[in-house]
């Protein structure tokens, strides 16, 4: 219906001629964003009621008497449905640690949420299908897990800041929201995240719609495809800085696979980008010592990288 | 009575704290109003999701900015 729609608009009312640049560029651009946007409202609305039974303060309460391994699966799981903005990292690091949940499994659900975002999961799904955003909902879950089980095997307890292990915390209680409170906070997340988000997918949409009508794709093939043995590498080093634009980051990235961009790259350009920000590394610092830094940015790097390249490997 | 606002600054605690002091204005309470920014003493008070909303020292609201009218529920 979106396509008919996307259809009429540029190819009937405007008269733009099907299979020529100019004309597919905004087709492109124009179905691209009502199903985006339309998604996404409807989306993150299911997904926030479900967020709505899991705030940190349960998560906590779950992962506080759990065996090792099992425990990091959960974490990381945990880490997908827990809705928390990047400026809670802190409270909710010093939140798990004082009350005794292990720093690997600490470090699996703060892994696992950034690079598990729900709006690029609802773009991937709206844009390649289920089979893409499964691949990638699995494998941030995947390096989550290995991440944190790395880090608890080596035994970096004194590496987090002492003050931390000082503090304690005055008496939580779980809140128990009625139904209502739980549709006004999905409605809230809804509306403030569309309204946060729409410009950069727009922005993203139009760069992409404009690749995809006129990108060569010899270049793209040449340079990104699966024959460039370091592709993967350059696109998780471009990502890091990349941070704000996810959303954005998205539809260009379905053009460039069109163009011949090989799977696992575009990937692991996607999951370099939440994984790992600036902003994100700075506030964690606060509470972890820089070795314990460098060592969680490395062992998210390489399992990113790691991932583009068997995806590259398995999905050509 | 003493409003505090926990959150490091970003737009949903402006948001918490504008309706807030709103919500006490129209109520002509008599109050003060705190904001908690050091992410240290915001975990100490046991908030994980901010914005959070404490009257008194009392938790009342975490992670939600809750509307002017909500915050006047609390405050009768």
């Amino acid at each position: 219906m979106i396509r008919y729609l996307a259809d009429l608009l540029i190819y009937k009312l405007f008269g733009f001629e099907a299979g020529t640049r100019l004309g597919d560029s905004l087709h492109f651009f124009v179905y691209d964003t009502i199903k985006i946007l339309f998604l996404l409202a409807i989306m993150i609305f299911f997904i926030s009621l479900i967020r709505s039974y899991f705030p940190p303060e349960r998560t906590k309460k779950i992962l506080e008497k759990q065996p090792k391994f099992f425990g990091n699966v959960l974490a990381s799981l945990l880490g997908v449905v827990t809705p928390f903005c990047s400026c809670s990292s802190v409270p909710i690091f010093i939140g798990f640690i004082e009350s005794g949940v292990p720093l690997g499994m600490t470090f699996s659900f703060l892994i696992t949420s950034p690079i598990v975002n729900q709006i690029a999961l609802v773009m991937l799904y709206s844009l390649f299908g289920w089979q893409i955003a499964t691949i990638y909902l699995l494998s941030g879950i995947f390096v989550g897990v290995i991440g944190g089980i790395i880090i608890e095997t080596l035994h970096l307890e004194n590496e987090v800041e002492e003050y931390v292990y000082q503090i304690s915390i005055d008496k939580q209680e779980i809140e128990e929201l009625n139904m209502q409170e739980r549709i006004d906070f999905a409605k809230n997340e809804v509306k403030d995240i569309v309204s946060r988000i729409w410009k950069y997918v727009l922005i993203g949409i139009g760069i992409g719609a404009f690749i995809y009508g006129y990108a060569p794709e010899d270049l793209l093939t040449q340079y990104a495809g699966p024959g460039n043995p370091f592709a993967v590498l350059i696109a998780v080093i471009l990502g890091i800085p990349l941070y704000a634009n996810v959303v954005g980051v998205i539809p260009i990235v379905q053009s460039l696979l069109s163009k011949g961009v090989a799977i696992g790259t575009g990937l692991s350009f996607m999951m370099s980008i939440t994984a790992l920000s600036l902003p994100a590394l700075i506030i964690l610092r606060k509470v972890i010592k820089p070795k314990l830094l460098i060592i969680f940015v490395t062992v998210v790097a390489l399992s990113i990288i790691g991932l583009g390249y068997l995806f590259n490997f398995l999905l050509i | 009575m003493k409003i505090s606002i926990y959150g490091t600054g970003c737009k949903n605690c402006l948001n918490l704290a504008k309706n807030a002091k709103m919500a006490a204005e129209e109520l002509g309470l008599d109050f003060e109003m705190e904001k908690v920014e050091d992410m240290t003493e915001i975990a100490k008070a046991g908030v994980m999701s901010t914005p959070a909303l404490a009257i008194d020292g009392e938790i009342k609201a975490k992670g939600i900015v809750l509307s002017k009218e909500d915050i006047k529920d609390l405050l009768q």
